[in-house]
């Protein structure tokens, strides 16, 4: 579609606690994942990370990398979403 | 390089502010299932969309898990049946009614559009057929959705049809009588009914469409309520730059959808429909946009002038952001299906004369209104016969889906449940319009009809 890049952004919302992102980075590395970029802050207690990654191939409609992220977020206590980058694209830039 | 804050506001549109593509609706032409037998005609139709929208289920829910963007329905128009079935020669089309549902069911979508006529100018034998079994399609059928074009600004109106239409909005009211009516919300009346709508009830593919093709409906009055709370107080040329903004990103995301939608499904992409599509959720409702402008209560004085830019900024942000915008496009202003709409009419404050004065510039017409179940066909007719004149003589699409309930008059609600909503009984003018509907013939096309 739009980029013909396979990138998507991995969203991780919620209470701050330890092991947040060397557990998700884990399970992507286990997925074959790579990450591209990692930005995080935390605002009132709230830990907002936002990570671009590239699929390196895996399509998020044919894998159950949605739900294994989602559960790994109902473990962590924290909202995990992943969404394809073409999506951000064509919202945000003409 | 996308910023945070970017993604950040995409991700509040989709999980705090209701943003969503409402429909994708596949159009298949069933011009090629015409045939000399009912039941001939009618293996056709089920084959023929059960071999095209077969897999536009699976798709939907693959391209929604893929960029995290809800698609609440997947649904199918087709060619007008009252064509398609103009040459099996039956007095009866409530089968082909069946036909569609079963195939709809086959399918897994959630609403098949097109038991239909176009009559603007006047009728074929075929539509007669079609208006008479009207009634009873809906009553026997759970899918089904039926439109019937009254009227066009080239044509004029067909106040014949206009009369017919009363009397059949009644008796479907009555064969549903057990269901509040429920046959009625399945069915809408036009005036320049666009041929690529894909919302329903009043979906059908034109006979002007490709073979296959799909469109793709958007929603998200949350998202541009949220944009206008962060402009409280500004001057209204802020007030609709900011809409225009909200409109095109909301309008880029359904061209996203719809393309990949038509590549996945060998289909070519018709028309994004940028409707400001509301449902009973708080948070997602066109009034309470509307009262973020600055309105105690939607219907009170001002609601027209917002009403009228809001449309308007919504059309311009979204033809920015998609090239092939058709269908409705603009704000709908349902009464059942819009929290704020239930409320501001439950209040006294909406009243149908005002929703009426509304029509004239928001996208569609009168929609999803309750009625008392004593309200004549006549007086029926006269409600269509008005809204068919003010899109007839300005240019514009119109519509009427009410529903006259048996058994309940003003101060009651009825409830329909999911995304009809609830609705609370409106007051009718009840002064007589009889003689006038009576008279039948056409009223002619207005002067602006002769542009050649």
């Amino acid at each position: 579609m739009a980029s013909g890049k396979n990138n998507a952004v991995i969203s991780v919302i919620g209470k701050d606690k330890v092991g947040i992102i060397a557990k998700v980075s884990t399970l992507l590395a286990e997925n074959n994942i790579n990450i591209n970029d990692i930005s995080q802050t935390i605002l009132d207690d709230i830990f907002t990370m936002i990570m671009m990654v590239d699929l390196q191939g895996l399509k998020i409609e044919e894998s159950d990398i949605k739900e294994k992220l989602n559960s790994l977020g109902e473990e962590l206590g924290v909202a995990i979403t992943i969404q394809h980058t073409d999506l951000f694209d064509k919202m945000h830039r003409i | 390089m996308i910023k945070d804050f970017e993604i950040l506001e995409t991700m509040q549109m989709f999980n705090e502010q209701h943003l969503d593509i409402r429909t994708i609706t596949m159009g298949i032409s069933l011009m090629d299932c015409a045939a000399s037998t009912v039941e001939e005609s009618c293996n056709k139709i089920y084959d023929k969309i059960c071999r095209y929208a077969g897999n536009l289920v699976e798709v939907g829910e693959q391209i929604s898990k893929k960029y995290g963007v809800p698609i609440i329905h997947k649904r199918i128009s087709v060619t007008p049946i009252s064509i398609v079935a103009a040459a099996c020669g039956s007095k009866d089309y409530v089968p082909f009614a069946k036909t569609l549902d079963k195939a709809a069911k086959t399918c897994g979508v959630n609403f098949v559009g097109g038991f239909s006529a176009l009559v603007q100018k006047g009728y074929t034998n075929s539509d007669k057929v079609l208006i008479d079994s009207i009634p009873e399609a809906l009553a026997t059928t759970d899918f089904v959705c039926s439109s019937v074009n009254l009227a066009s600004t080239r044509t004029g109106i067909n106040m014949d049809a206009v009369r017919d239409m009363g009397v059949t909005i009644k008796k479907a009211a009555e064969l549903t009588a057990d269901r509040d009516a429920l046959g009625c919300a399945k069915l809408v009346v036009f005036a320049n009914a666009p041929e690529d709508n894909p919302f329903m009830a009043g979906a059908f593919l034109g006979p002007g469409e490709p073979e296959c093709v799909i469109n793709v409906g958007i929603s998200g009055p949350g998202v541009v309520k949220h944009a206008l709370e962060g402009v409280r107080g500004a001057d209204l040329g802020t007030v609709a730059e900011t809409i225009k903004k909200a409109a095109f990103k909301i309008t880029r995301v359904g061209e996203l959808v719809a393309r990949e939608a038509s590549e996945r499904l060998g289909v070519p992409f018709g028309i994004i429909d940028l409707s400001l599509a509301p449902t009973p959720a708080v948070g997602d409702s066109v009034a309470r946009l509307l009262e973020e402008f600055g309105l105690e209560t939607c219907g009170t004085w001002g609601t027209t002038a917002a009403l009228a830019m809001l449309n308007d900024a919504v059309k311009k942000g979204g033809t920015m952001a998609s090239s092939f915008v058709g269908g409705l496009s603009g704000a709908f202003i349902p009464v059942s299906e819009d929290e704020g709409m239930i409320a501001a009419a439950a209040s006294g404050s909406l009243l149908l004369e005002k929703l009426e004065a509304m029509t004239c510039v928001c996208s569609v017409g009168l929609d999803m209104i309750a009625i008392p179940g004593d309200t004549t066909a006549e007086t029926i007719s006269g409600i269509i016969a008005d809204e068919m004149a003010l899109g007839t003589f300005n240019n514009k699409t119109t519509a009427v889906r009410i529903i006259p309930v048996p058994g309940k008059g003003v101060g009651d609600f009825v409830e329909f449940g999911g995304l009809l909503g609830r609705a609370p009984i409106m007051a009718v003018n009840t002064s007589s319009c009889a003689d006038f509907i009576h008279r039948g013939g056409r009223i002619p096309a207005p002067i602006h009809s002769m542009r050649n």
